[in-house]
């Protein structure tokens, strides 16, 4: 923990520099201005890796300088040696130093990438809340099976609670991401994605596709709106007073390429939707299942069944 | 009759396309009437197409690579001047499907057109005459490998007036390359014009692959060979590995999008992240085919201009080869976010990270071959002085990448872009540059203008830092790569700086312009009658500018890794021999050309669908293959007496150069050691 307090005032400095280099400050370069556990410990990794790696960067440039102004031709004063063309010391240092950062460096991304494994659900101590992300062509389809209410381009959540994901595509491959709150994902048609996400702060952030999809791909984006529990619970009291309902004839409407589709609030959503979405690509019969990772990070065939609700 | 083809192909309402399209057509008809005015053709023909000459090719593929280098710089014109414009309400002035166009354009013409081309070409010039060959051991293979090159460039270039090119990108993700999201005939275009100079590019890999193991001049043994041998050899290893997965996964797509198969569909048990797996397998170690050419380069001119001999050779040589090695098992890192499990991106992870360490060893012997020498500053050094700290830089941002929890909040940001490039400009490009500065005498007989050289440089440096820098920054603001527009308009200002970087690089092209037509005019001033204008190190050096067209009237033996130096210092350099022997030489063939054309047509048709012309191309093409196997006349004798009068020619030539020196005529533009 010493380390990672040490770490953090490090990487308060880099933080104070860039806000100090870029005008525009922190609040604008979103990845140094996490909003939740995970962005926070990936903003972590970003500046641990960048201070390690300095050991290495920072003596490169000084010798650039140095030694192309020591030794320049028209300096005879400095030693010349042509003939001189090893020393077994100054060899094993070049390979030892960085083998040495690079060895703490994997102990890092070891460490990190198992914590903040996207499929691996966030302990929090309150019950996660379930959201099916499915992207369109080129828009994105929320739904909330506990709640039985689903949109289009509008994610609301209420902060710190952990947020379960289940992600898939009913086109080409696309990356749902929410800069703030940290990790991506790929969306693939036939396949379940897990991300495990939480919101500390309310607010409204940015989320958008990462992936190119064609040609609608820089309107793709949607907003996602962190609020206290009960407004959350008012915002799903807005979704229920909608008149659009989410069936399969709807379904098939908004799955048209559009861009720009409007923010949409649907008040019930046809059951087993996402599962159903994701069978429709499954090549052979219903039985055969989605492929894709469960909770416990091994990859195998799973069974999406019919009645999960 | 014409398949899919017709007039409508033609973008005549696009008035940018039609732009482009007027000036490449312009370009090349008063290119055409020049040659036609100065009745070049027959020379054109007899000592340029038709070559066997390695040194020809060479100068030919980094021709090409030039001009394709100007079409990809345009393709970032258009991306940074539209992102500069394109916020909020803005949508710029480039459509949706023309910027994906550009963007995938882009991507394809400068790693496939104009890196591989670049590279190749000063492989072709320099390898054969630093071993102490006489030409590479398949001479007509080479010219085949020229012309496909050429013709999948051509395609990329038809397609710009004729139909359109691919909007997938240019690594083609699927499904979205698949008939169902992209109908038109742009992905056909892509497909076909990367797999047919993918298929030269594999040639070429199997011919200096067997060039370097097979035709090293006597005492030129491995751990003798030059830096850059060993580079090129390196490479070639990892093109004759890695071309053939794209090359199935390219014909898997093909089935997919002609014959309707599931390959890589989203549906019927297609498999979208094969492709992808494929794509990267081919792909990662692709970047280390356009980048370790470079690094070999940058070895050579650190030594040489160092007056040096190159710290830590054997390192060097164990560095590359753990590189090669490594790059083919880090495909993964390209695709983190795919949602593998975690030990699986940590494997990953932790490759990527191992190439660190022999990239930061090349970088320390770079930087200890400098400690103790005589540095002359000339454009190459520039070039290599600029490398190592820019790449330095980017290195850093590839480590990082390398962290699975930085890129899945990092993965296809403008950090990613920012990244690469920093990788493949200063790592690939600059090195070309400096390579380019470097040996341009020995492959033309005069030097380049070294101010205009620096110039050039001081452009391309901070217009580079100016471009890149703030995407590295846009990545952290969250700005995705590929957007049209953006509704975020606190990115814009940092898109304006880098568009303004792009026309710093733009100024430093045209100065790389006016240097080349400034040393042509002053060519007969600066002729280098020596052979070795840098005081270099190696054979290349040995031979006169530009070589005979057999490099080495007489075998050298090599006793040294500094082979020529070692001689220089024997005093042994320039010894004319007793006598001379008859010389066994490739003749010139147009078959090479015909069946690139060939290859063009067929490549053509297919896009359109124009079954009869691919049919018909294809046969007349094994047919030429045929005919030029059963050719038994394939070569010539130069006879020793003609070898003796160019001989005798040279040794006049550098005894003037030498007594023109030693009255302190300014003839070279750098000192010549004792011979």
């Amino acid at each position: 923990m010493k380390i990672k307090r040490c770490f953090g005032l490090i990487g308060f400095g880099f933080s104070a520099l860039c806000a100090a280099v870029f005008l525009g400050g922190c609040s604008r370069i979103v990845l140094f201005d996490p909003k939740g556990p995970i962005g926070d410990a990936e903003r972590f990794v970003i500046i641990a890796a960048f201070v390690l790696m300095l050991i290495v960067v920072i003596p490169v440039f000084v010798m650039v300088l140095w030694f192309s102004l020591k030794y320049r031709a028209s300096n005879i004063k400095a030693t010349y040696m042509p003939k001189w063309s090893y020393s077994g010391k100054i060899d094993l240092a070049m390979w030892l130093v960085p083998l040495a950062i690079i060895a703490v460096l994997g102990c890092l991304a070891w460490i990190e990438t198992h914590d903040l494994d996207p499929f691996k659900p966030i302990k929090a101590g309150v019950r996660p809340i379930s959201i099916e992300v499915v992207s369109l062509d080129w828009k994105w389809l929320f739904i909330y099976p506990d709640y039985d209410v689903a949109t289009v381009n509008q994610l609301a959540f209420p902060t710190k609670v952990p947020l379960s994901f289940r992600i898939t595509s009913d086109t080409v491959l696309t990356a749902f991401f929410i800069p703030q709150l940290g990790s991506q994902i790929y969306a693939m048609a036939g396949r379940q994605s897990r991300l495990h996400l939480m919101a500390d702060e309310s607010g409204i952030y940015a989320g958008h596709n990462q992936q190119f999809s064609g040609s609608g791909y820089a309107d793709m984006h949607f907003e996602a709106i962190a609020t206290p529990r009960q407004q959350f619970e008012a915002w799903v009291q807005k979704a229920r007073q909608s008149p659009d309902q989410l069936d399969l004839v709807r379904y098939e409407e908004i799955k048209k390429p559009t861009s720009g589709y409007p923010v949409t609030y649907f008040s019930s959503v046809a059951p087993g939707l996402f599962d159903h979405i994701i069978r429709e690509y499954l090549p052979m019969s219903v039985n055969s299942g989605a492929m894709g990772r469960d909770d416990s990070g091994s990859t195998h065939i799973k069974t999406v069944t019919l009645e999960r609700r | 009759m014409f398949g899919k083809l017709s007039l409508s192909a033609i973008p005549f309402e696009n008035p940018i396309i039609m732009g482009a399209v007027g000036g490449s057509i312009l370009l090349a008809i008063v290119t055409l009437a020049l040659i036609t005015y100065y009745r070049k053709w027959t020379y054109l023909w007899r000592e340029w197409l038709t070559s066997l000459d390695h040194k020809r090719i060479g100068i030919m593929y980094i021709i090409l690579a030039m001009v394709m280098l100007l079409r990809g710089f345009s393709d970032a014109i258009l991306m940074r001047s539209q992102q500069a414009l394109a916020a909020g309400m803005s949508h710029g002035y480039l459509p949706p499907g023309h910027f994906d166009q550009i963007f995938s354009a882009h991507g394809t013409i400068m790693i496939v057109f104009m890196a591989m081309p670049f590279l190749i070409g000063l492989m072709n010039i320099v390898v054969p005459q630093q071993i102490g060959a006489r030409d590479v051991a398949f001479p007509f293979l080479n010219s085949v490998s020229l012309w496909l090159t050429a013709a999948g460039a051509l395609l990329v270039m038809i397609s710009l007036g004729i139909g359109e090119f691919s909007k997938a990108g240019w690594s083609g993700y699927a499904p979205l390359v698949e008939r169902q999201y992209s109908p038109g005939t742009g992905v056909d275009y892509w497909i076909w014009a990367f797999q047919i100079a993918g298929i030269g590019s594999l040639m070429t890999g199997i011919n200096f692959l067997v060039t370097i193991l097979r035709m090293r001049a006597p005492g030129m043994t491995l751990m003798r060979m030059p830096m850059f041998v060993w580079t090129t050899l390196f490479t070639n290893v990892l093109m004759i590995f890695a071309f053939p997965v794209l090359t199935v996964a390219l014909a898997l797509l093909t089935f997919d999008r002609y014959l309707g198969m599931h390959f890589f569909t989203n549906t019927l048990g297609g498999n979208i992240m094969m492709y992808v797996n494929l794509f990267w397998i081919w792909g990662h170690p692709e970047v280390y085919i356009v980048i370790l050419p470079a690094f070999g380069v940058f070895s050579e001119v650190v030594a040489t201009f160092s007056g040096k001999r190159l710290f830590g050779y054997r390192s060097l040589v164990f560095a590359t080869a753990a590189i090669m090695v490594l790059s083919f098992s880090v495909w993964v890192h390209h695709f983190f976010t795919m949602g593998a499990g975690p030990d699986v991106n940590t494997f990953f992870s932790i490759t990527t990270m191992l190439i660190a360490i022999p990239t930061g060893v090349k970088i320390f012997n770079w930087l200890f071959t400098m400690y103790r020498g005589r540095i002359r500053f000339t454009t190459p050094m520039y070039w290599t002085l600029g490398f190592l700290l820019t790449f330095t830089v980017g290195g850093m941002a590839g480590v990082l990448l390398s962290v699975p929890p930085a890129d899945y909040v990092l993965h296809n940001s403008l950090f990613l872009i920012a990244h690469f490039h920093t990788m493949l400009i200063p790592g690939s490009v600059f090195g070309f540059f400096a390579g380019y500065c470097y040996w341009f005498p020995k492959a033309l007989g005069f030097p380049l203008h070294e101010n205009w050289g620096k110039r050039a440089f001081w452009c391309w440096l901070i217009g580079f830092y100016l471009a890149f820098a703030p995407l590295y920054v846009l990545g952290f603001m969250g700005m995705p790569r590929r957007m049209e527009h953006y509704v975020n308009q606190a990115w814009q200002p940092y898109l304006v700086i880098a568009a303004a970087g792009t026309a710093v690089i733009l100024i430093g092209i045209l100065f790389q312009m006016i240097q080349l037509a400034v040393s042509i005019k002053q060519r007969h001033a600066t002729r280098d009658l020596t052979g070795d204008p840098w005081d270099g190190r190696t054979l290349e050096w040995a031979t006169s500018s530009p070589p005979a067209v057999y490099n080495f009237a007489k075998m050298p033996v090599v006793h040294d890794i500094d082979a020529y130096m070692d001689m220089k210092e024997k005093g042994i350099a320039h010894e004319v021999p007793d006598r001379y022997r008859d010389i066994h030489m490739p003749k010139n063939t147009a078959m090479g050309l015909i069946i690139g054309a060939l290859a063009g047509v067929f490549g053509f048709a297919m896009v359109w669908y124009i079954w009869w012309l691919a049919i018909l191309g294809a046969l007349v093409m094994l047919l030429t293959v045929i005919a030029r196997v059963s050719d038994d006349d394939t070569d010539y004798i130069v006879p020793a007496a003609e070898v003796q009068q160019i001989e005798n020619r040279r040794y006049r030539q550098l005894s003037d150069a030498m007594a023109d020196r030693s009255a302190g005529g300014p003839v070279t533009p750098e000192p010549l050691a004792e011979i």
